[in-house]
């Protein structure tokens, strides 16, 4: 069955099989592995990308279902090649990560909340990470990166006001 | 940082090396590798505890659309699944270790025991397939409870007569009997560590491969310990010879101790390859995970603390049941012994203590080592018990402590449990902790809480624990079946940059990072300029991995003595050029020059110089730099530290929050802070989950129950404070980095102070036990007991 | 974790859905958000045939406000509940509820009308559909019928809908003086409830009137505890209360009277919610 979506800002068109999730499309139709399987029942969030705008669960859509919608990933944060967004190096920067198997679904859903919400507080970035585990961290120094991300791109703002996550 | 430090050497938080690769969606696992002419397989596993198993019909399976080949236990005739470590019984009988299958050869002895592998084109075609395989089982009773598995009644292994695969003791009964009899006070508890599952994020992956050409097989999998992986499966279970056999561990997503052993998918997959001639790739699913994966705890103990009259510790009595599930895994029986029994000293004085062990045998799933392996069953027992010690002696948590602290000057330090302390200072790390802790406030906050309908309360807990195992020729008298050395090479290109293949493996540590700081620190060369390879057999030499927080104590000072190796060579180089006796060349901020003079070469010109050897004195002086050292510590090290914890217990609901969390730990010299910092975040993190939310729990055919992300609780963001964490140093006394290890700390100092916490919260209500996990029914159920 | 094989089928419009689902019957599952149905199907705990994925039919999105009632569309996203103004306005519980109900990834994908037509009985919306006295509409190719939620949820994940029915509104009657009060007992916040309570009554003079508390996560079924409310009215809660109510059962998360002081607890904390008095 045929599905056309958008990754990372390319017109993608897919022949798959029903069954198959949009995670599965990505990874293996797409070769885009950066997003993991780490639960396969939603409830993990290491699949976690952007599509339309809000953070969802690669392993409970369809490829199918996809059709029509904007799906960004991992692979689609960095502005340019070599790069890292102010989230990405600001996780870099208060150890935000370790294995690195669940960052790829905390960058999304954070990326998300900053777009979202200028100054979020620790209970607003603890409500919009509160659907990702992490095994390795204890998330406090995930936490950090993203009010360190926040406080940047607020900084950011002030010269350059279509600074995003 | 310290003074003379750079900002990339010893001391210095180096932002990650591996960093941008993870941030960027560019890590390479074993499940983003994709083989050419790759099949997939799917394992059909038992749905029973404990069944017989009377045929298996595949020829469904076989006929179905894309399948390649279907593999059952009559098929695959190997070798056993080896455990690494014999620990025989107090009588001399040696330990009884009945056969362990890859695929199950007429039984299965636990749900999730392998039964079958499908190949096929497509994953969907082999699990499709899988569901019509038929195979007829007479189900069996099956044991599941470690008291009922004690009975005997139905047994496990029915070769082996028995469900107690040993019954070791450390220590004379006799004379710790005798202290018993005599003393003023015994403090006594029944405690249980609860059963967990270590749920690394990434599930468990492997790919077979097999080069009809060489001969070669190659295993891609997700091991902290490729190289024991490549002995273990090569040597023992398929014969296959290493030179004929590579395994390589590429970026793996988190271990904590559950992907150390040698697991069954890896032999079938590699054994299946080589049938097939294709690539085979299985990823558990994370259901499989559940009940494949090995569970970590599961202790049943009763403990016993004698005490004079001014609380002075006299003796120590434990036994304790260690659930060894259906099989023995790699590391299983060195848990509930050398790593649990001998650490029961704690950082106190107690002169004499006595410990049995049982391992039993059930229908469950193997049990081995997770974060802090033993270790932490220890502290829990021991903190606990002082704990209760405290409460009815009437003495303060902290002063009983105190009064039996081995004091600062008494290093190095015999324990009556066989261990020798190197260093520490547990008073150090104690009033450190007091005052981040903020506990002068906690009466205040207390009160304050009260108004609001919650009981605060607080924990203490003092711990030490044993890492970096360990001297080879002390694990090999305690039953171990290997060495437990580390190897590293540094290889220094004629350009002067550096390749450093370690036998460590990492898997969230940041060796990538503090290796090379390391060595940058060592030869004076830019971080840049050192890559650390690791986690491939066929680039690195023979090494032991990653685990037992064994990395830079073991792992790092293999690197050292390899530098030192590449420094006393070059030194003769940079002789050789500077017409010197290599005796009176100085190295020095990554150069090397002649004593007393301004003649010097750089780094990079000693190592340009040993690839174009133009002049060499070849008697003398071998061109190349490149040097190979193994490590064998001389003893393990000895972290500790005092880890206090602050929450707060609706008494209405029984919930816990945690509303604060201090660790103060010793982890030796730091060399990266900001790494050490998130080791010990995780750490307390998991002991905080084991605490408060998670507990693997069967129902009593032996079906998990907490089988999904759903059923089994970790903590989630919102479930934790931020941590407050310091570190008080005192050196390692046998290692030149006096480095001692920081993965497991947090996991071993952490859950002792949460449920000592807890109980505080609820002394005044006369709860005086509280299990773990401490879910909300669990407490609401102490206060209702407590009030009857 | 792969999902088992079926034919998908992706409807336009109500009529479409409600044929192909009159065709299909017992063999098609319909897939709405897909947060708990693609779980199920990825256990492999159901195996259907069809799947009729309703998302692309555009009239049962939205939120909108009638002459007497909030209209919500069964696809309308949990999400696009949180951030409405209109039921921010005319249906608060639902604003106050939704937070509790999984996570922000789940809430995006996830739809009021899945979760009221699953009927789990730990969920939040069926409890507060049951507290608000709201209306299901279900749709077959025989026409639509509408129906209270207290006659709608009948069991254990067993509803009034009929195989043929498709859930495709839900009204809210409006009631602008009424207040709302919400508390629920879990292991960690988003988790299912172990006990939880959604109120909704009017206070005058600080007495609460038309009281009606629906308890989630304590019975096979989200309950109208209207003995208890009843109580609570005229400010009397001891003895035996709740019991004739709600029925907990022992099961992995406690024993049965470990349940009930939960539940009791939720009560308890809902109506003082309501009252507007802090929860500590």
């Amino acid at each position: 069955m045929k599905s056309e979506l958008t990754v990372n800002g390319r017109k993608i068109e897919l022949d798959v099989e029903p069954r198959m999730s949009l995670l599965d499309a990505l990874r293996d139709e797409l070769g885009l592995v950066g997003t993991h399987a780490g639960c396969e029942h939603g409830v993990c969030g290491a699949c976690t990308v952007i599509a339309d705008g809000e953070a969802v669960r690669a392993c409970l859509i369809l490829a199918v279902q996809a059709d029509g919608l904007d799906i960004t990933t991992i692979e689609g944060l960095a502005p340019a090649r070599g790069e890292l967004s102010v989230l990405q190096d600001s996780f870099c920067e208060t150890h935000a990560l370790q294995c690195g198997y669940c960052t790829s679904g905390f960058l999304l859903a954070a990326t998300v909340l900053l777009r979202r919400t200028e100054n979020p507080s620790r209970a607003e970035i603890e409500r919009a990470i509160s659907g990702n585990l992490c095994r390795c961290t204890g998330y406090t120094q995930i936490i950090e990166a993203i009010e360190l991300a926040a406080e940047r791109l607020g900084h950011r703002n002030t010269n350059e006001p279509e600074g995003a996550a | 940082m310290p003074d003379g430090a750079t900002n990339t050497g010893i001391g210095a938080s180096v932002k990650r090396v591996e960093d941008k690769r993870f941030l960027t969606g560019k890590g390479n696992y074993v499940d983003d590798i994709n083989r050419p002419g790759q099949t997939y397989a799917y394992i059909l596993r038992s749905p029973h505890a404990h069944a017989k198993i009377n045929s298996i019909d595949t020829s469904a399976a076989k006929s179905a659309s894309g399948v390649v080949a279907v593999f059952t236990g009559e098929d695959m005739q190997v070798g056993s699944i080896p455990c690494g470590w014999q620990v025989d019984s107090a009588d001399g009988t040696p330990m009884r270790e009945p056969g362990h299958p890859a695929l199950a050869q007429g039984k299965v002895r636990y749900v999730g025991d392998q039964v079958a592998i499908v190949i096929a084109d497509t994953l969907d075609q082999a699990k499709d397939a899988a569901e019509k395989i038929n195979v007829d089982y007479t189900p069996l009773k099956a044991v599941v409870d470690l008291r009922d598995a004690l009975a005997d009644t139905t047994l496990v292994h029915d070769e082996i007569e028995t469900n107690i695969s040993y019954d070791w003791a450390i220590g004379d009964k006799a004379e710790v009997d005798a202290v018993f009899d005599g003393a003023a006070h015994v403090t006594k508890m029944d405690i249980v560590n609860n059963r967990l599952i270590p749920n690394a994020m990434e599930p468990r992956a492997a790919i077979g491969d097999f080069d009809r050409a060489s001969g070669e097989y190659t295993l891609y999998t997700t091991t902290q310990n490729p190289h024991v992986i490549r002995l273990l499966m090569g040597a023992f279970v398929l014969s296959i010879p290493e030179h004929k056999l590579r395994v390589v561990a590429p970026d793996v997503g988190g271990g904590f101790g559950s992907k150390i052993f040698h697991y069954a998918e890896e032999a079938i997959t590699t054994w299946a390859a080589g049938q097939i001639a294709r690539p085979i790739k299985w990823t558990a699913e994370r259901s499989e995970s559940f009940i494949t994966d090995a569970h970590g705890r599961d202790h049943l103990s009763h403990a016993e603390l004698a005490l004079d009259a001014n609380g002075k510790f006299l003796g120590l009595r434990v036994e304790t049941a260690a659930n060894m599930g259906a099989y023995l895994s790699t590391f299983a029986s060195a848990v509930p012994t050398y790593l649990h029994a001998t650490l029961l000293a704690g950082v106190y004085t107690t002169p004499v203590i006595y410990c049995n062990i049982k391992a039993v045998f059930t229908n469950t799933v193997p049990v081995d080592a997770y974060r802090g392996a033993g270790r932490p069953e220890a502290s829990y027992l021991l903190e606990r018990l002082v704990d209760r010690a405290a409460r009815e002696t009437g003495l303060d948590q902290v002063d009983i402590r105190r009064r039996n602290f081995i004091p600062s000057d008494a290093f190095p330090y015999q324990t009556p449990v066989a261990l020798a302390y190197d260093s520490g200072d547990y008073e150090a790390t104690l009033s450190s902790a007091l005052k981040l802790a903020e506990v002068d406030g906690f009466a205040a906050r207390k009160a304050e809480a009260a108004g609001r309908g919650k009981k605060r309360g607080l924990g203490y807990s003092t711990y030490i624990e044993a890492c970096g195992v360990a001297p080879s020729a002390v694990a090999g008298a305690l039953g171990a079946r290997a060495g437990l050395y580390e190897s590293a090479e540094v290889r220094v290109h004629p350009t002067g940059s550096v390749t450093v293949f370690t036998g460590s493996h990492s898997h969230g540590q940041g060796h990538e990072t503090t290796f090379a700081q390391l060595v940058s620190d060592q030869l004076g060369i830019p971080i840049e300029n050192v890559d650390i390879s690791h986690g491939d057999t066929g680039k690195v030499q023979f090494g032991m991995g990653t685990y037992g927080s064994r990395s830079l104590a073991v792992g790092g000072e293999a690197i050292v003595k390899a530098t030192d190796k590449i420094i006393s060579k070059a030194k003769k180089i940079a002789a050789h050029v500077l017409e010197a006796s290599a005796e009176d060349i100085e190295f020095a901020g990554g150069n090397f020059t002649v004593a007393g003079t301004d003649r010097s070469m750089a780094f990079g010109e000693v190592a340009l110089t040993a690839y174009v050897p133009h002049n060499f004195p070849h008697e003398e002086l071998e061109p190349g730099l490149d040097e190979t050292a193994f490590y064998d510590p001389a003893n393990f090290t000895f972290p500790g530290g005092c880890h206090i914890c602050e929450v707060e217990v609706d008494p209405d609901t029984g919930t816990v929050e945690v509303v604060s969390f201090t660790a103060v730990d010793d982890v030796g010299r730091v060399i990266n802070p900001m790494i050490v910092e998130g080791q010990v975040h995780g750490g307390v993190a998991q002991g905080i989950g084991q605490a408060l939310l998670e507990g693997c729990s069967y129902d009593e055919d032996g079906q998990l129950l907490t089988g999904s992300f759903m059923d089994y609780a970790m903590p989630r963001a919102h479930n934790l404070p931020s941590f407050k964490v310091a570190t008080e140093e005192t050196l390692c006394a046998h290692n030149s980095l006096g480095v001692k290890g920081c993965g497991e700390v947090g996991a071993i100092g952490s859950p002792p102070a949460v449920i000592n916490a807890v109980v505080d919260a609820l002394a005044d209500m006369g709860v005086t036990d509280v299990a773990m996990p401490a879910t909300p029914q669990t407490v609401w159920r102490a206060i209702q007991t407590a009030k009857s | 974790m792969k999902f088992p094989a079926f034919k998908y089928l992706r409807p336009s419009s109500v009529a479409e859905a409600a044929a192909q689902l009159a065709e299909h019957g017992d063999d098609a599952r319909l897939l709405a958000g897909g947060q708990t149905l693609m779980p199920v199907l990825a256990m492999r705990l159901a195996e259907p045939e069809v799947l009729i994925d309703l998302g692309r039919i555009e009239n049962l999105r939205g939120i909108a406000l009638e002459d007497d009632a909030l209209r919500l569309g069964a696809m309308t996203r949990y999400v696009d509940l949180e951030r409405s103004a209109l039921v921010a306005e005319h249906a608060p519980l639902i604003t106050r509820a939704l937070p509790y109900v999984a996570h922000v990834a789940i809430r995006n994908r996830g739809t009021i009308g899945g979760s009221v037509a699953l009927a789990d009985p730990a969920a939040e919306m069926p409890a507060c559909m049951l507290a608000l006295g709201a209306e299901i509409e279900l749709t077959s190719t025989e026409g639509n019928r509408w129906i209270a939620a207290e006659d709608y949820f009948l069991g254990l994940y067993e509803t009034a809908r009929e195989d043929t029915e498709i859930l495709t509104a839900i009204r809210i009657p409006l009631a602008p003086e009424r207040r709302v009060g919400f508390y629920e007992v879990a292991r960690r916040h988003g988790d299912y409830a172990l006990a939880g309570a959604a109120a909704v009554g009017d206070v005058e003079d600080g007495r609460i009137q038309g009281l009606r508390v629906a308890m989630f996560g304590c019975d096979d079924l989200p309950v109208l505890a209207k003995t208890a409310a009843k109580a609570a009215e005229t400010g009397v809660l001891d003895g035996a209360w709740l019991e004739a109510d709600v029925s907990p059962t022992s099961n992995i998360n406690g024993e049965a009277h470990i349940r009930l002081a939960q539940a009791r607890v939720a009560f308890r904390r809902a109506v003082t919610d309501l009252l507007g008095v802090s929860n500590g």
